[in-house]
């Protein structure tokens, strides 16, 4: 993987010891909390309900084991032994000190980690496919781009202070697994009619009180156009954004308001201009960049004992089903580890789950792990022969549910159990459907599913583009949940229909055993999975499952 | 012009260094307990309380006006979010659940 150069370490070790004077000027009364906040934001320090968050970045979802070890050891030092992964790849410790995020910070940048640009109106942590370098179905690894891309939007002068925040996603596979419809600006790697790779360059998509999937500004965009390109969307943006409305300001409501094509002519004027300015140091910059993601060797190893194993053990097999993709070489596989243990936090991993996986990483990973925008943990080339054992090791960490893309696979924001933006709480609602259903035995039945649930409008949980969504509002002073069918946040995006009134604390979990014991009833087989199910029947069957007191009404 | 009528207030903030949920009691200082806090009954007496938090920028982070009642054991939250800050997450018993153990998770 990457490593930071010269300029990388010098850059990050100046804004800690910036940010180590910035707090020490606001704790000794030098500067107000109005002067610091802009400050604090800059460097992911968030104050929330009950304490002060910290949002450490995970470029494109890559850690190799030390770092994964490192922020262990800042989860037992100056936090509270665990760490949140976050919806957008990035970690949140949620209880650290003002006093102490300087060293954290500082210890941050010991394993080439760091909190830049994880808050603010700037271009936001890359994010990209978790399988990104394994999968089968990948034309490039997409992350020699989205380092450069980090390095480009690290700091860059022009894009401080845009009209609201910035998000962009990159994927290197058709099949996306990086939302990347939902992203200020989403890059799909995609061949032209000449078979050379490039990318599909989306724009205006997003999530918020606003959902809207992005638009296609280009079909193809050469890979050595990338940066003058996004330059000028940007450009293009920080100019036309409006500035006098908070909820108008993401460039989603830009190209609405304008019209994809003014945005397109635009773009496409100014590209021209910049590409002219762009001499080709971006290309060799690329070039180094590709060499840090040089492919491992892959081993070579008999497979008799894990197929042995396979026959032998039906919760291993489950969990080999369950938890593993083809992976590009066929002896491999990916495998996702599921930090969705039925009744857990989603994406909450203790540090001896974090030095756990660490481990398996440097012993059976080719020291590699990813975070996936699903808040699980990938180990994203595992020799099939190493799966008994590393499974074995899992278990041994309360790590091997065997539950990924099933209906305990929840994304859960962390809602207002911590967030000051929140509106009703995420966490309880995604450990209440994932003990019931497990209750029940049923989720391999039910097969893929993705619950998605937000504790406010703002989405970091993803509810648009869920098969079901959950949205937790207050009404009139009590925790309402609005559940939303028929999202899809991959290649086919969706923003999922509304079904009708909310639901009470108590009656969303009622209501979504209602959900799926119709879904169960109306499939034609068992394997047309509920969104299929959903896009067949329509929202009809659905909605009399969820508000069955009405249908009797109207008969009556 | 109609207005609500003045609801009883505490002063909520967040201490400085940790960020923990802290109130204003009668005798300036700051509490992590929102039932040793000063219940504000009168609207001209609250902005001026609020105006004494916010020259308190050493001490506290982002003062505001909470609505909170009267019970026999001191001010009490009335809105679901100013509850949950006097507990801490229902997830865990960390923050100030941690240090009264009585208080469980789902109680609300």
């Amino acid at each position: 993987m990457y490593q930071y150069n010269d300029f990388d370490e010098a850059f990050v070790r100046e804004r800690v010891a910036q940010f180590r004077g910035q707090v020490a000027r606001r704790i000794d009364g030098s500067l107000t909390e109005d002067e610091f906040k802009p400050l604090r934001l800059m460097n992911g320090l968030y104050l929330q309900l009950h304490a002060y968050m910290l949002r450490v970045a995970i470029p494109y979802g890559t850690l190799n084991s030390g770092q994964m070890r490192q922020l262990a050891m800042i989860a037992d030092r100056w936090d509270k032994g665990y760490g949140h992964f976050t919806t957008r790849q990035n970690i949140q410790f949620n209880w650290p000190k003002l006093q102490d995020v300087p060293d954290i910070l500082e210890a941050l940048a010991d394993v080439e980690m760091h909190a830049l640009q994880t808050s603010g109106n700037t271009i936001r942590n890359v994010t990209s496919d978790h399988f990104a370098g394994a999968a089968a179905d990948e034309i490039a690894d997409p992350r020699p781009v989205a380092e450069l891309i980090r390095q480009w939007s690290t700091d860059h002068p022009e894009f401080q202070f845009l009209p609201r925040k910035f998000k962009i996603a990159v994927t290197g596979a058709p099949n996306d697994r990086a939302v990347t419809k939902a992203h200020d600006i989403g890059l799909r790697m995609v061949r032209n009619d000449a078979g050379e790779p490039g990318f599909e360059v989306i724009v205006g998509g997003g999530l918020g009180r606003t959902p809207m999937i992005g638009k296609v500004l280009r079909d193809w965009l050469p890979q050595a156009d990338l940066l003058p390109y996004l330059e000028a969307i940007v450009s293009v943006y920080n100019v036309l954004g409006r500035r006098d409305n908070k909820y108008k300001a993401r460039i989603k409501i830009t190209v609405a308001e304008n019209g994809v094509d003014v945005i397109r002519d635009k773009v496409e004027t100014l590209f021209e201009q910049l590409k002219a300015e762009f001499s080709g140091f971006d290309q060799a910059f690329l070039a180094d960049i590709e060499k840090a993601f040089a492919s491992p060797e892959f081993k070579a190893a008999g497979l008799d004992a894990v197929n042995a194993a396979m026959a032998a053990n039906p919760a291993f097999r489950s969990w080999v089903d369950t938890n593993t993709v083809a992976h590009r070489h066929a002896e491999h596989a990916i495998v996702t580890v599921s930090m969705k243990a039925h009744g857990a936090t989603p994406g909450d991993a203790s540090s001896d789950q974090m030095r756990a996986l660490a481990d398996l990483a440097e012993r059976l990973g080719y020291d590699e792990l990813r975070i996936s925008h699903e808040q699980n943990v990938i180990l994203p080339h595992v020799h099939r022969s190493d799966l008994p054992e590393l499974y074995e090791t899992l278990r041994a960490h309360g790590l091997a549910t065997a539950n990924v893309g099933l209906i305990s696979d929840i994304i859960a924001c962390p809602g207002m159990d911590y967030c000051a933006l929140a509106t009703a709480r995420s966490i309880p609602v995604a450990q209440d459907i994932a003990t019931r259903f497990d209750e029940l035995k049923l989720e391999h039945e039910i097969g893929p599913l993705k619950i998605k649930i937000s504790g406010c409008i703002n989405a970091c949980g993803h509810h648009h583009v869920g098969h079901i969504g959950i949205l937790g509002l207050d009404r009139a002073g009590v925790e309402n949940y609005q559940i939303t069918l028929g999202g899809d946040g991959t290649e086919t995006a969706a923003i999922g229909e509304r079904a009708g009134p909310g639901f009470g604390a108590d009656e969303i979990l009622p209501a979504i055993e209602r959900l799926i014991e119709a879904y169960l009833g109306l499939r034609e087989t068992s394997d047309e999975t509920f969104l299929d199910a959903y896009r067949r029947v329509g929202m009809a069957p659905f909605k009399r499952a969820l508000y069955p007191e009405k249908e009797e009404s109207h008969a009556a | 012009m109609s207005r609500r009528p003045f609801t009883p207030k505490v002063v909520a903030a967040n201490d400085l260094f940790d960020g923990e949920a802290v109130w204003l009691s009668a005798d300036d200082s700051w509490t992590r307990q929102i039932s040793e806090a000063e219940l504000i009954e009168d609207e001209a007496i609250a902005e001026d309380r609020l105006l004494h938090a916010v020259g308190q920028p050493h001490i506290i982070v982002g003062p505001y006006l909470a609505d909170a009642k009267s019970t026999p054991e001191g001010p009490a939250p009335v809105h679901f979010r100013e509850a949950f800050r006097t507990r801490g997450p229902s997830n865990y018993a960390h923050g100030k659940q941690e240090a009264s153990p009585a208080t469980k998770p789902s109680q609300l």
